[in-house]
């Protein structure tokens, strides 16, 4: 029994925990079991993945575990300081930045591969070598792709950069080149022999190149599928690591993350009405000025009100909807409207959040900003459950949503965000609308929402109204 | 410009104290006939303070904008005299009812806006003092039902007995039957409701009433959200289904009304089939009355002792809250009417809302205006036979497809619910060819995995399976994941993809310092990746809790 075979044992458990991991993760009652299982086995296989580059070490063994050491001491304070300081309203940003990470070492651990087992010349190359090479080619540039990618949705998300999309003319002949330039680089990589790093960072920057090109042209909007997306490729970078150093652990991990990022992506895009391909290829920012600027002119008026007119409406309602979006991350509004809710839930008054899946930033955004206000998950429902509920509640708080509660997605097939489901929120008795000006939403779409007979106008700094509502209650 | 608000003489006064402030924030001065809110409980020094002029009564008539509860009958009694040519006059006009007015104002070369005429389209719902005052009507028919009916309508249990909750049968579901079935319903009665028009059985039990339903007597869904006329057939239908109802009702509220007429709803046959001592309230009794016995204005007791109340002045029997409503649609009129904040008031002909509402103008009678075209929500099931319904507030639209559970059960599929299709509203993609393409992109996909797998060497092999094996799995752990919880699965997923540490760290003990170097940056950003998801993820679950035991699940 050599320390090769209880590593793979190891390995073996340590990929049982991960799935297990997943599994607890989707339900509430088990998904802090299922973070324990997955750090259980995350400290398995590196214990293992130690103890073997111990016994590998081809320089003084004391050099290496030294320098693992400082690896994993950077990792835990890096990695410890940034999960305890970050805010929950920026936590897409931290996923994204995270999700570069993965694809900066696919690249690197790519490299390293390539050049601890170089290319023999072309004469003597066997299949396997070929193999090693093509799985070497694809890990860097799924890695590079990754990488470039997070950090562009990482700007985008922390408004480093522009959040809307970058439309260059035939961007997707470009990326489309980009891949044919990719293929050709491989086919060099792959006769070039010992030479053969020159294309391999040739492809890096072409890959590069693409990760950036991208995201750039998806606006912010999308941001959800986005980095659901980069999620899944940062997985399937980890199982190209996996062939090409030939480790099923990595491979498995990988390939479960690589599923179920592109699973969530499918979700996001099902919540949206939108298809996968025109997500990616950023197709949906490019039509909505013109469709926009074309739809019904008939804004109509709207009708304003008070903090104090909403208490009052609220004081009266027996049942309140509040439909938080990411207008309520952005004025960080999570606190008072908590506190708000637990003064309602506390007079009898029935008061539940309705989400849609697509609100905010990351999938679930609202859901762990609501959580972090420890509101009760079970007072959180989604937009399937609550939608039917609409005609029989008294109040609607619509707080920083637009695209997602607008009722052209229904009737007005014209609109760039048509068959889009929403919450129906107009179906309620009152609706009122927080929103800090007349502007529209993230689509770019008018929303006859607002001037709807039983919508009023709420102006201003969400957080303060919901104050100032908390106070007149 | 100036806005007078003359005293009627009624209880009513279209300009409250608020309203007068808005109107002075629009650049008009107001001047308020002395003693006009009087009776509505608003103070001449209330006008005073929000701004207005307290004037005499020829005065505020002589104004450029004149606001009156409703158009004087006598346009030469002493303070319509002064109603000046050119004048604007805002008023409930009854412009159906009582065309030799609308012809006297147009002959004074007086443009007049009849409140009572506005559109029901979504935008003029803001001036719809007829839905507004239909809806204090509803309500107050019940007061005075409950005042007039020797019971309890909610029933009681007593240590002497215990008693049944009265029946209430409320005829027309529009804006005042609706008021007053939820009057009645929350006083504690039975309320059972009927409509011929189909689309509204919905809001009548979102009001928490049983729908009545005589599938022959149903009509089509109306094109303007009014009634329409009953063939013979119907109308026999209809009849029926009231006498039955009616038997055993002990208060009926009627609101039928067909284009502003009142059709006949309950026979002399029909009352006197009820128990003494019932109530029957006709809100139809200003356009003649639904009921055979109503006296419009009057309490009437038929023969067996039921009780037929036909007062037309409901809504003036809440004088305080009928003017406020009065007042802020008068308001909003006026508003839409200044867009510039300047105290001049500049009706467009060309909006469909005032020229619905101007009956008279230019020494023309405008009445009727050309029929409104309404617009949206299309997708109705049968839309060759039905046109779109606007919604308004008491008629909200029939709930979509995918909540059809308390819908017409298919027995009643005579009548036809508006009812826009969920599904019909997604754009037509390529649909039909999309399962095609996929089936064919999945068998390359398969054939070139083969033949990926088949030109590698055999330990390769072993990946592919893992691979796909993790594939499959991957898919059926996570698709089941509730929405709540993704933020927290990504960054989990994120942490456990941190797992290419793994591949670093074994380069760590590589000879080549190049690759050491590379190993140690790459194990570098991996380890932050796992540190830094895993505890992220446990920082967001901790947050996730369940509400306390006795807290609110419901």
């Amino acid at each position: 029994m050599s320390v090769e075979s209880i590593v793979q044992a190891v390995y073996l458990v340590a990929a049982v925990l991960f799935v297990l991991s997943l599994a607890g993760l989707s339900r509430q009652e088990s998904a802090r079991r299922g973070v324990l299982l997955g750090m259980t086995g995350m400290g398995l296989a590196l214990v293992a993945t130690i103890a073997l580059a111990l016994d590998r070490s081809e320089r003084p063994v004391g050099v290496t575990a030294g320098l693992i050491l400082l690896v994993l001491l950077v990792g835990a304070a890096v990695g410890t300081w940034r999960a305890r300081t970050v805010e929950m309203t920026q936590m897409p940003e931290l996923i994204a930045l995270l999700h570069s990470f993965v694809g900066a070492a696919a690249v690197l651990v790519g490299f390293g591969s390539y050049l601890s087992e170089p290319a023999t010349s072309g004469a003597d190359a066997g299949a396997g070598q070929t193999v090693h090479l093509v799985e070497v080619f694809l890990g860097v540039l799924i890695g590079a792709v990754t990488f470039t990618g997070s950090v562009v949705a990482f700007g985008k998300l922390s408004a480093r950069l522009r959040s809307s999309p970058l439309l260059l003319l035939g961007r997707n002949w470009l990326n489309l080149a980009a891949l044919v330039a990719c293929a050709g680089l491989l086919w060099w990589f792959l006769v070039a022999g010992p030479a053969g790093l020159v294309p391999l960072l040739l492809m890096t920057v072409v890959a590069l190149a693409l990760g950036w090109h991208l995201v750039a042209a998806i606006g912010g909007g999308d941001m959800p599928v986005v980095v659901s997306m980069l999620n899944s490729y940062s997985g399937w970078a980890a199982a190209a690591a996996g062939f090409m150093l030939g480790n099923d652990l990595l491979i498995i991990t990988g390939a479960l993350v690589g599923s179920s990022g592109a699973i969530l992506s499918y979700l996001m895009c099902r919540a949206m009405n939108r298809s996968f391909v025109s997500v990616i290829l950023g197709g949906f920012g490019a039509e909505t000025p013109a469709a926009a600027a074309g739809g019904p002119a008939e804004p109509g008026t709207y009708r304003e009100t008070t903090a104090l007119e909403v208490a009052d409406r609220l004081t009266a309602a027996r049942s309140v909807i509040v439909v938080p979006g990411y207008g309520m991350a952005v004025a960080k509004a999570q606190y008072p409207v908590a506190d708000l809710v637990s003064r309602l839930t506390a007079r009898g008054t029935t008061v539940r959040f309705g989400i849609h899946p697509v609100a905010g930033r990351l999938p679930g955004h609202m859901n762990v900003l609501l959580a972090e206000a420890k509101v009760p998950y079970d007072q959180v429902l989604g937009m399937d459950e609550i939608n039917d509920d609409f005609p029989e509640t008294d109040v609607v708080l619509v707080i920083g949503a637009n695209d997602t509660v607008n009722p052209a997605a229904q009737d007005d097939p014209a609109s760039p965000i048509a068959g889009m489901p929403v919450l129906e929120v107009w179906q309620a008795r009152e609706v009122v609308v927080f929103k800090r000006s007349m502007a529209t939403g993230y689509a770019g779409v008018q929303n006859p929402l607002f001037f709807r007979e039983n919508t009023a106008m709420l102006f201003g700094d969400a957080k303060e109204q919901v104050e100032l509502i908390v106070q007149a209650l | 410009m100036r806005i007078g608000v003359p005293d009627d003489g009624g209880p009513l006064v279209p300009a409250t104290p608020a309203t007068t402030g808005r109107l002075v924030g629009l650049g008009y001065e107001v001047a308020v006939t002395a003693g006009a809110g009087a009776r509505a409980g608003f103070p001449d020094t209330a006008y005073a303070a929000a701004g207005a002029a307290v004037v005499p009564d020829a005065e505020a008539w002589a104004a450029d904008v004149v606001v009156a509860t409703r158009a004087p009958d006598d346009l030469t009694a002493p303070g319509p005299a002064a109603l000046r040519p050119g004048a604007v006059l805002v008023a409930q006009v009854a412009p159906a009812a009582r065309p030799d007015l609308v012809r006297a104002l147009a002959d004074r070369g007086v443009t007049a806006l009849a409140l009572d005429a506005v559109p029901r389209i979504s935008r003029a719902q803001s001036l719809d003092v007829l839905s507004a005052l239909s809806n204090v009507a509803g309500y107050r028919a019940v007061v005075e039902a409950a005042a007039e009916f020797g019971g309890m309508f909610a029933g009681q249990v007593t240590a002497a007995g215990t008693t049944p909750p009265a029946n209430v049968f409320v005829i027309g579901a529009g804006v005042a039957g609706l008021a007053a079935i939820g009057a009645a319903g929350s006083l504690g009665a039975q309320v059972r409701a009927f409509d011929v028009r189909p689309e509204v059985a919905e809001q009548i039990e979102s009001m928490g009433a049983t729908v009545v339903r005589a599938d022959d007597a149903a009509q089509q869904v109306s094109a303007d959200g009014y009634a329409s006329a009953l063939t013979a057939d119907q109308e026999a239908a209809a009849l029926r289904a009231y006498a039955v109802e009616t038997a055993g009702a002990d208060i009926v509220v009627t609101t039928a009304l067909v284009r502003g007429t009142a059709p006949t709803t309950i026979t002399a046959e029909m009352v006197a089939g009820m128990r003494p001592g019932s109530v029957i309230v006709d809100l139809a009794a200003p356009s003649g009355g639904n009921c055979e016995l109503t006296v419009p204005g009057e309490r009437v007791v038929s023969d067996n002792g039921v009780v037929v109340l036909g007062y037309t002045d409901l809504p003036d029997r809440m004088p305080r809250h009928t003017s406020e409503l009065l007042g802020t649609a008068v308001a909003n009129l006026v508003q839409l009417g200044t867009p510039g904040r300047d105290g001049v008031l500049a009706l467009d002909p060309d909006d469909v809302v005032v020229r619905g509402m101007t009956v008279a103008a230019g020494g023309e009678v405008l009445w009727p205006p050309p029929p409104v075209s309404v617009s949206a929500p299309q997708s109705l099931v049968e839309p060759s036979l039905v046109e779109p319904v606007e919604t308004s507030p008491g008629s909200r639209q029939a709930r979509p497809a995918g909540s059809g559970s308390r819908q017409a059960r298919p027995a009643e599929s005579g009548s036809r619910q508006a009812r826009p299709a969920k599904s019909g509203v997604r754009p037509p993609k390529s649909g039909a060819r999309a399962p095609f393409a996929r089936t064919v992109l999945l068998g390359l996909a398969a054939v070139l995995a083969v033949l990926a797998v088949a030109a590698s060497p055999p330990d390769q092999a072993a990946h592919f399976t893992v691979l796909a094996l993790a594939v499959v799995v991957g898919f059926y752990v996570i698709s089941h994941v509730s929405h709540a919880l993704h933020t927290p699965l990504m960054s989990q997923t994120n942490a456990i993809s941190g797992i290419i540490l793994v591949g670093g760290m074994l380069q760590i003990g590589s000879a080549d310092p190049v690759v050491t170097t590379l190993a140690v940056l790459a194990s570098a950003v991996a380890s932050i990746n796992i540190f830094g998801g895993f505890l992220v993820t446990h920082r967001m679950l901790g947050m996730f809790h369940h509400s306390p035991a006795d807290g609110g699940d419901r």
